[in-house]
């Protein structure tokens, strides 16, 4: 395999990950509002209720900032990454 | 005039600038306490705004092809998240987005979820990649990516369709605004908004929206924040009230568990006036099947990755890593005013229905609550409402209606604020719907003129006409966008959430597969967005128009339906018609790897 292709299988391994945590905190907790919102969460709100407020919003923050983190690994790993500038 | 230098010095800039804007408050608020109107505060407020965001656009010009439609490509992440912010967050987040949760509750939330899970879309699928492209709108990629001029020109009719939806409601937004503050008839202030935003993006393009977008977002969130904190410290509710509000929510779930949600009949919901509606919902109970609450939220996503104006901020940083974490400095700016939204919401609600605290309205006297000021106010600004339905001379739950930006602009003068904070969160929200409709107003106008003017009309064309064709465009476009916004049709025209459908109907597969499926081809492509759009269209005339929809995908999901289509068309027409060329493979291989030359050119 070239280094472009095991640089790209990397990266699709880093997308199926952060698109799974994505799928969780966006659709699959949903499933189970009625039942998560019987449950008391951070700072005493309703569970199902603190996620849709805040809890769902900041992981997606935080999971941006890591899967952003993790690509330029990888990019740097395989020499792919840009020189210079921020 | 601006360059490197100005770059360098971002951050003392804007830092000026937001003392500035704060020592202008207090000014405001002495000039407050020495007797000055009202009216006049507010209109200082905007005018004063309005003209800042002016200068910045004046100051801005430009003659160059790549500052006029990337500004350079020279903007930092966390300004460029800023930018974005304000380009995202618009008329309707800031003056309506409290009142839909204060309304509808669990049901409305998946807005906020789907406009923020969006991002995580739009930072692993797609705005690395298409920065690495270089290209300089939307359709650019998608006309290099597939080649051909018929799949670059259905890019531009999606685009056109999605933002210009989006774009009445924004003008309508600041006409609104204007017509309060500036106390001028609707059909006037319309333009005298127009005039505003054309202001900001005309004489410098791109790289002057940018930096408007970013003054506005610092005005923008000021304006949401100050509020929210004061609202909620007078109250007593908590000095945070993020963290703060557990107390303030289950409190609100126990007044409803004790007043009932009465359904009120027919014929007196007839005494209502339009547009406003009481509290019918739980605050903080699941009120939603999982379907509705899932399917509206990957609406949202969706739609979110597949909007040209937020995907060309992109286009506008140094560097393709640059590009991924200015992806998350956007959404932590949006979340700030996100999360901020439902704490509002609870307690603009606590302050009106519990009648333990001296703001309660619910269970007086219904002659007591007509002689309150505030209440005056706003009945007669037309966003409340009382009526003793059942005779008994006290106010229940199902007898106060209220309109739903009324949560915003109200809120603050009821909890005792000075007006100050009214005359602020006018220039907040004519922040927002001005640095919304700058970009979807340049977004499209960008695409025509360089999608369709110079890449297939006249590629021969100079830099100098290039750039005036654009302008006028702009203005053509604003002054199309104003005349409809004039007419007040925006039931029809201007669902906000609408836009989103569209675009995720015609855009979002042919965006995502062009980068990560190299099989994709031009056929595939023109198939996916022309079935998509129009199969999304007809679903939504066909909802609108009576029919009963399947599998719970209503006129504000048909965008879920639209690009399915999209999906299986270009699908199959890509497996049925050749292989894209070895040159394009090539190109693909290229965009999946940061390093090295863009795609485009610096000038094309």
């Amino acid at each position: 395999m070239s280094k472009q292709e095991q640089h790209w299988e990397k990266s699709k391994g880093l997308l199926t990950m952060t698109l799974a945590i994505w799928f969780v905190f966006s659709i699959g907790i949903f499933l189970f509002g009625a039942e998560m919102n019987e449950v008391t969460g951070p700072f005493g709100y309703p569970l199902t209720y603190w996620f849709t407020c805040q809890g769902s919003l900041g992981i997606f923050v935080i999971l941006i900032f890591w899967f952003a983190n993790r690509q330029e690994k990888i990019d740097e790993e395989f020499g792919f990454s840009e020189k210079g500038d921020d | 005039m601006i360059k490197g230098n100005f770059i360098d010095n971002l951050p003392k800039v804007y830092g000026i600038y937001t003392g500035g804007f704060l020592a202008f408050i207090i000014i405001m608020s002495i000039a407050e306490q020495m007797g000055v109107t009202a009216k006049t505060i507010g209109i200082c407020f905007v005018a004063f705004t309005v003209a800042i965001y002016a200068i910045i656009g004046y100051l801005s010009r430009t003659a160059q092809a790549d500052a006029y439609y990337v500004a350079g490509r020279q903007v930092p992440t966390v300004f460029n998240g800023m930018a974005t912010a304000a380009d995202w967050m618009s008329g309707a987040s800031f003056v309506a987005m409290a009142g839909g949760i204060y309304f509808k509750g669990y049901g409305y939330m998946a807005l906020l979820v789907g406009w923020t899970g969006g991002y995580v879309l739009v930072a692993s699928l797609l705005a690395p990649y298409l920065r690495k492209f270089g290209c300089y709108t939307v359709p650019d990629f998608i006309g290099t990516r597939y080649g051909g001029n018929l799949s670059r020109f259905m890019a531009v009719v999606v685009l056109t369709v999605a933002s210009f939806t989006y774009v009445t409601a924004q003008i309508n937004a600041t006409g609104t605004i204007a017509s309060v503050a500036l106390d001028i008839p609707f059909q006037y202030a319309v333009y005298v908004g127009l005039v505003s935003i054309l202001l900001c993006s005309m004489l410098g393009g791109m790289r002057g929206v940018t930096w408007t977008q970013v003054a506005q977002y610092i005005v923008l969130i000021i304006a949401y924040l100050l509020p929210v904190f004061w609202i909620s410290n007078k109250m007593g509710a908590g000095f945070f009230p993020h963290f703060m509000l557990a107390d303030e929510v289950s409190r609100i779930a126990e007044l409803e568990a004790q007043f009932g949600f009465v359904k009120n009949t027919a014929e007196n919901l007839k005494e209502v006036p339009k547009g406003l509606a009481g509290i019918t919902k739980a605050h903080s109970a699941v009120n939603a099947t999982p379907w509705a609450f899932i399917s509206l939220a990957l609406a949202m996503m969706m739609g979110t990755a597949s909007l040209p104006h937020v995907m060309m901020r992109y286009f506008t940083t140094p560097s393709v890593k640059a590009a991924r974490k200015s992806v998350g400095w956007s959404l932590f700016f949006i979340f700030l005013l996100y999360s901020s939204a439902p704490m509002l919401a609870t307690l603009s609600k606590l302050s009106l229905i519990d009648p333990s605290l001296p703001t309660g309205i619910i269970g007086k006297s219904i002659s007591e609550v007509q002689a309150i000021d505030w209440y005056q106010n706003w009945n007669q600004a037309n966003l409340m409402f009382v009526s003793d339905f059942n005779g008994n001379g006290t106010l229940e739950l199902n007898e106060f209606f209220m309109g739903g930006k009324a949560v915003v602009l109200a809120t603050p003068e009821i909890a005792g604020l000075p007006y100050v904070i009214s005359g602020l969160v006018a220039a907040g929200g004519m922040a927002a719907a001005m640095s919304t409709a700058d970009g979807l107003i340049l977004a499209i106008a960008n695409a025509i003129s360089h999608d369709v003017y110079y890449k297939i009309i006249d590629p021969k064309a100079e830099t100098a006409k290039r750039l005036v064709v654009a302008r006028v465009l702009l203005v053509v476009i604003g002054f199309a966008g104003a005349t409809i916004a004039a007419l007040e049709i925006q039931g029809i025209l201007g669902s906000v959430i609408w836009a989103f459908d569209f675009a995720m109907s015609g855009l979002f597969f042919p965006l995502v597969l062009g980068v990560w499926w190299k099989r994709a081809n031009k056929e595939g492509a023109v198939a996916g967005m022309a079935l998509g759009l129009i199969s999304g269209a007809a679903y939504l005339v066909w909802v609108r128009s009576g029919g009963s929809g399947f599998l719970g995908i209503t006129q504000l999901t048909f965008g879920i339906f639209g690009s399915a289509v999209s999906l299986v068309a270009m699908v199959v027409v890509s497996l049925m018609t050749q292989a894209p060329n070895a040159a394009t493979q090539k190109m693909v291989d290229e965009v999946r790897v940061p390093a090295g030359k863009s795609i485009l050119g610096k000038q094309h």
